[in-house]
């Protein structure tokens, strides 16, 4: 049997473990403990309750909020800039999928280190024009909007990629068609004929943007460590410390409830949205 | 005018982007001095080069984590391919019984982020004794649901005929795997090739879960902790230098490979 292998691999490490987890979740076990109880419904109560977990939602929500909108329309709009350029296309497209395969631990301490509050290069050239200068990763006002800008750095150049892949199927007599009806540039030609077609890559890219956004673990991992004051922690965080900081792999299979539940969602209304598409 | 504007937002949008990687390249040239100065860009020289350069390969075992990642992506390629090609062609062309069963499955797993059942796979890991190891770091990530449904996307339009007369030529389902369905699908397997090495060269959170010994580091891991030791002394054109050294792999071999790996990311994989 050719899938034996994989759909035995598919059971054991991945379908096995995630239905534990639902189980898990249900109860008080530790990591290094021998037994365990059943708790019910409490540690998904502890996660409304408590003011630190609530925190991690409402950053994790408010950083989706931000990054995802501005991600996915800066996206469009250079993409469409780039693929308006003549000779110097092929160049642009290299620098923006750059950050794209990047290792981003390396990349976000970079970003420290151009942010850093004495001799980082924004901070230097805030200085210069007159500014005070700003802790944008210790300052809890403004280290979740950091990271933001950062997500939002790493995200841009793969929905460019999305996209330009996107243009490029769209059937040219239509923008024949188009111009002949008056629609033949700018705005008009975009909403008339450029957007429509390019929905279903769009509803894909917000899809992908969703998930990726809402997974965002690294640069609060190596930058802020949640901090400062839980400024930046997020739920991808707050799971691995609960489970492998603090043992309590109760709590944090409730959270990975959550986690599980949400970005199925996403995925099951990326899939119904586009089954409605397509019929219509 | 019109195209004035659409230069100019370009040029910024373009200078954001890079950004990082200048600054990165840059101070990892420069002495400690000139970084510290507090001028817009430091200043590189070639004594600098060396010390910083010379401190990140010695002051941490870069080396050996360059070793480990090009080791634990090796392995978990080749295994993802090994299983999941046997699979995608079941998947495509032999009808089994629990054929709609298992593809219904593999389309479930696409939804499942790692996250979820890394922490069961964790206490077993641990009570296996195998943290800090090889195995660890790799086993997670041999079975590839991506991988599975794409290969079975690409083998679908294989004509049936050609499988039919090579059944009579005596090839058996796994040398029809091998011999005509891989070599057939060559674009998807370096897309998906390019995609996993990726993800896995870049991947933070398993190794930061099962590693804790410096020399099973992976390079994200690696230069993660080194920056974490470094936040006293703050070594910042060491750890820059580290950086580039970790960046430089998949930076440079998207530069030379560019179009197969676009057209691996096209297909928007995320894991």
């Amino acid at each position: 049997m050719l899938a034996a292998p994989a759909a035995f691999l598919l059971l054991a490490l991945l379908f096995v473990p995630s239905s534990l987890v639902l189980v898990l979740s249900l109860t008080d076990y530790q990591f290094g403990m021998t037994g365990f109880d059943w708790v019910g419904g409490d540690n998904f109560g502890r996660m409304w309750d408590d003011p630190r977990f609530r925190q991690s939602l409402l950053n994790t929500g408010l950083y989706v909020a931000i990054v995802t909108p501005v991600s996915i329309f800066a996206a469009l709009g250079l993409a469409l800039l780039i693929e308006a350029q003549g000779a110097m296309r092929g160049v642009l497209r290299t620098v923006f999928f750059l950050p794209v395969t990047a290792t981003l631990v390396a990349m976000a301490t970079a970003w420290e280190v151009v942010l850093h509050p004495s001799f980082g290069m924004v901070n230097v050239a805030l200085d210069a024009m007159g500014f005070d200068k700003a802790r944008f990763l210790s300052d809890p006002q403004l280290a979740l909007g950091t990271l933001a800008f950062i997500g939002i750095w790493k995200m841009v150049g793969y929905n460019i990629l999305l996209f330009i892949a996107g243009l490029s199927t769209l059937p040219a007599d239509i923008y024949e068609a188009a111009s002949i009806d008056g629609a033949d540039r700018g705005w008009k030609r975009f909403t008339l004929v450029t957007w429509p077609l390019l929905a279903p890559v769009t509803l894909f890219v917000t899809v992908i943007t969703l998930i990726r956004a809402v997974s965002e673990f690294e640069t609060i991992a190596v930058l802020t460590n949640g901090g400062p004051n839980g400024a930046t922690e997020m739920i991808l965080y707050t799971l691995y410390r609960e489970a492998f900081r603090y043992f309590d792999i109760g709590m944090a299979s409730a959270i990975a409830v959550v986690f599980l539940g949400v970005v199925a969602a996403v995925s099951i209304l990326n899939i119904a949205l586009f089954d409605r598409r397509s019929r219509l | 005018m019109r195209r004035a504007l659409s230069l100019a937002v370009l040029a910024v949008a373009a200078a954001i982007t890079l950004a990082p990687f200048v600054y990165m390249i840059v101070v990892s040239m420069a002495p400690q001095g000139s970084i510290y100065a507090g001028s817009l860009l430091p200043v590189p020289s070639f004594g600098a080069i060396a010390r910083n350069y010379g401190n990140a390969l010695t002051t941490v075992p870069l080396p050996r984590y360059m070793a480990n990642g090009a080791f634990v992506c090796a392995v978990i390629l080749v295994a993802q391919v090994t299983i999941a090609a046997p699979a995608g062609y079941a998947l495509a062309k032999l009808p089994f019984r629990g054929r709609p069963l298992l593809l219904c499955g593999v389309v479930l797993a696409l939804m499942i982020p790692m996250q979820v059942p890394a922490i069961p796979l964790y206490v077993a890991v641990a009570y296996a004794g195998l943290l800090n190891t090889y195995t660890a770091l790799i086993v997670p990530f041999v079975i590839s649901a991506f991988a599975i449904f794409l290969f079975r996307q690409f083998f679908v339009n294989y004509p049936d005929e050609v499988l039919d007369a090579a059944r009579l030529d005596g090839f058996s389902e796994l040398g029809i795997v091998w011999r005509l369905m891989v070599p057939a699908a060559w674009p998807a397997v370096a897309a998906f090739a390019t995609i996993s090495v990726i993800n896995h060269w870049n991947d933070l959170y398993w190794p930061l879960v099962v590693v804790t010994d410096t020399q099973m580091m992976t390079p994200p891991l690696g230069l993660a902790s080194f920056r974490a030791s470094g936040e006293q002394s703050g070594d910042v054109g060491a750890l820059m230098a580290g950086g580039v050294i970790v960046t430089a792999p998949l930076v440079i071999a998207f530069l030379f490979f560019q179009r197969a790996l676009i057209r691996g990311l096209g297909f928007g994989a995320r894991t």
